[in-house]
């Protein structure tokens, strides 16, 4: 099973460049099901917060208009290899994940 | 206190009150309950202007060559497209991402801190072929770029 969050982050010498995927279906709440007919209710992410070394470091507001299994590419200062990142997100249902992962 | 000084203690006592900061590392309280409210009359906005008009109210957004965003001309698979934003602007506090024609034109607000780099890249469905529209809000002032992305396939569904 493919972990909920996958973080890869690089110290990039100036800035920590950080990519992160997290599994979700991000359903529009528009979406019909093909067989029965009925409606596909809203499930989308819609808070992600990243933090560096207990701080947040930048944050984003998410609709459904985000792609299903979202991706997720910042750059930030201040951390630097060795040090932890944490991404975490809450969506619509208040379901949430977070992940941490190391500074390469 | 010069401008970033400022801003980067408001941020910390905003975003990561100590108290709060130390719950949300046990796992007490979800980033969530702490930060700024997801904005609902924006992102339940069915045009572009009423989501413009519910994030930044009246304010006067500037067209500018210094908001750079790379997105594809021709997007095969509206389900997927990617977007990338950079910019030379200072003081950024946030990034905003709007597909026009969508159901929800509004897709994504990144808020961004004196720790971030104005630089973040996602990927956002689109239901047709439409403008893509970037806000950065930079020192408190908005600026904007847009590109017409061609959608083939429309990934609303």
């Amino acid at each position: 099973m493919t972990a909920p969050i996958r973080i890869r982050a690089k110290d990039k010498g100036d800035f920590v460049e950080l990519k992160a995927l997290m599994k979700h279906v991000m359903e529009t709440g528009n979406r019909k099901d093909g067989q029965t007919g009925e409606t596909v209710p809203a499930h989308f992410i819609q808070e992600v917060v990243v933090e560096a070394g207990g701080e947040v470091v930048a944050r984003a507001n998410w609709g459904p208009g985000v792609s299903k299994n979202p991706y997720l590419a910042i750059a930030f200062t201040g951390s630097a290899r060795g040090d932890t990142v944490k991404v975490s997100w809450v969506d619509n249902k208040g379901e949430s994940a977070s992940e941490t992962a190391e500074i390469q | 206190m010069n401008h970033d000084t400022g801003r980067r203690a408001f941020l910390k006592s905003v975003l990561t009150g100590t108290t709060a900061g130390a719950l949300v590392g046990a796992g007490i309280l979800t980033p969530g309950q702490i930060l700024a409210a997801w904005p609902a009359a924006a992102f339940d906005s069915t045009t572009r202007d009423a989501a413009l008009e519910a994030l930044y109210a009246s304010g006067v957004i500037e067209e500018s060559d210094r908001v750079k965003l790379d997105a594809p001309d021709i997007a095969e698979n509206g389900a997927v497209v990617p977007i990338r934003v950079e910019t030379d602007l200072e003081g950024v506090e946030s990034i905003s991402i709007i597909a026009a024609e969508n159901p929800s034109p509004l897709a994504a607000v990144f808020e961004l801190t004196a720790r971030s780099l104005p630089s973040v890249s996602t990927r956002i469905k689109m239901a047709m072929t439409s403008d893509v529209l970037i806000v950065v809000k930079s020192n408190g002032t908005l600026f904007s770029t847009q590109k017409r992305v061609s959608v083939t396939v429309g990934g609303c569904g």
